[in-house]
This record gives structure tokens, C-alpha cells and sequence, in this order.
């Protein structure tokens, strides 16, 4: 029962990630995409959560873990190439 | 406790689809982060506590993981929101005050 509701929950996080994408595309600075690309990111880890509850894997949760790490690490560098380059 | 979980997580995935809405929505860039920041951290807190309600032995891993994601989620926003100021990224044109602008005067004089 409860994983039926999980993939409808699915679902609607996967159109609110397509939104953040068409704003990606057409953001006018990179500052916008650089936040759009952080909304992505962290929109991402909680549906790893879910995906780790639909299919019964434990290992999931590592996986979403090592992925906000890496996604803050990045959105970090991102920062500071936008303040003062290389 | 398995339908505690899933309202938990409906709550969460409500506040991420809404995030996600203001981030195409809103006209500015500084307001993107706001509604970006705040509503995808409180969205992943609740779904991924949701998810740890509902299978009890995933608890403590689910509590790293959302303890982690708000810890982080606000260090890296505030490091975009410095940087595209700082690089003179402009307020949108129905904006009322901007307070760092004196700030940045006093700090040059």
C-alpha cells in the first residue's frame, strides 16, 4: 500500500524537477542556474530516500549520502570560481 | 506509524514540488535562493524522516542524512548568494530597499 504512494510521490517530485531544468535552461546570469542546479541536488537526495524505500535497499542511503557530500563540495566551488575565478 | 511516515513524507514531497515551483517562478535571482533553500531543506527533512518512521531500523541513517542536508544546504546557498552579489548580479525592478548597498559604501569610505 505504502509503496504505491511512494511512486506517486515519485512522480510529482520528478515534475517539480523538470521544472528546476526548463529554469536551468533559460536562467539569464549563471547564478541562476547555479541555483537552480542546488534546488536539483538536494531535490535528488530525498528521492534517492524514497527510491531506497521502493525497492528495499539499504545501500541507497549511502548512496544519497555520498551524494549531498559531493553536491555541497561542488555547489562550494561553483561559488567561489563565480567570485573570483581561477 | 506507517501512516504517520506517509504524511510525514507527503508533507515533504509538497514543500519540494513547491520549491522547485518558485525556483521557475519567482523574478530574481536572490529570491530563487530563498525559496530554494528553504522549502527544498524542510522538504528533504520531513521526506527523509518520513521514510525512517516507516522502516524503524533505517532511523538513525536517515537522521545523518537529514541532519547533514541541513547543515550544508544553507552554507553552500549563502556562499551563491555572496558571490552572484559580489559580481553585482542586480535586484529585480519591483524590489523595495536594498540595505547592502550603504553597507557596501560605509565599508568603502
Amino acid at each position: 500500500m505504502s509503496e504505491t504512494i511512494m511512486v506517486v510521490f515519485l512522480g510529482l517530485i520528478s515534475v517539480g524537477i523538470l521544472l528546476s531544468l526548463i529554469r536551468m535552461f533559460i536562467g539569464p546570469t549563471a547564478s541562476d542556474r547555479a541555483v537552480a542546479v542546488d534546488t536539483i541536488t538536494t531535490t535528488i537526495v530525498g528521492m534517492l530516500v524514497i527510491l531506497a524505500f521502493v525497492f528495499q535497499r539499504y545501500i541507497y542511503l549511502d548512496v544519497s549520502l555520498v551524494y549531498s557530500l559531493l553536491a555541497f563540495v561542488g555547489l562550494c566551488a561553483i561559488a567561489r570560481f563565480l567570485e573570483r575565478g581561477f | 506509524m506507517e501512516l504517520v511516515g506517509v504524511i510525514f513524507t507527503g508533507i515533504g514531497v509538497l514543500f519540494l514540488l513547491l520549491g522547485n515551483f518558485g525556483i521557475l517562478r519567482l523574478p530574481d535571482v536572490y529570491n530563487r535562493i530563498q525559496a530554494g533553500t528553504k522549502c527544498t531543506t524542510f522538504g528533504t527533512f520531513f521526506t527523509i524522516i518520513g521514510i525512517g518512521i516507516i522502516q524503524p531500523e533505517w532511523f538513525w541513517k536517515c537522521l545523518l542524512i537529514a541532519v547533514f542536508v541541513l547543515v550544508t544546504n544553507p552554507i553552500s546557498s549563502h556562499a551563491i548568494a555572496r558571490a552572484s552579489k559580489k559580481i553585482g548580479v542586480p535586484l529585480c525592478d519591483r524590489s523595495v530597499v536594498d540595505q547592502t548597498k550603504e553597507f557596501v559604501e560605509r565599508e568603502e569610505t
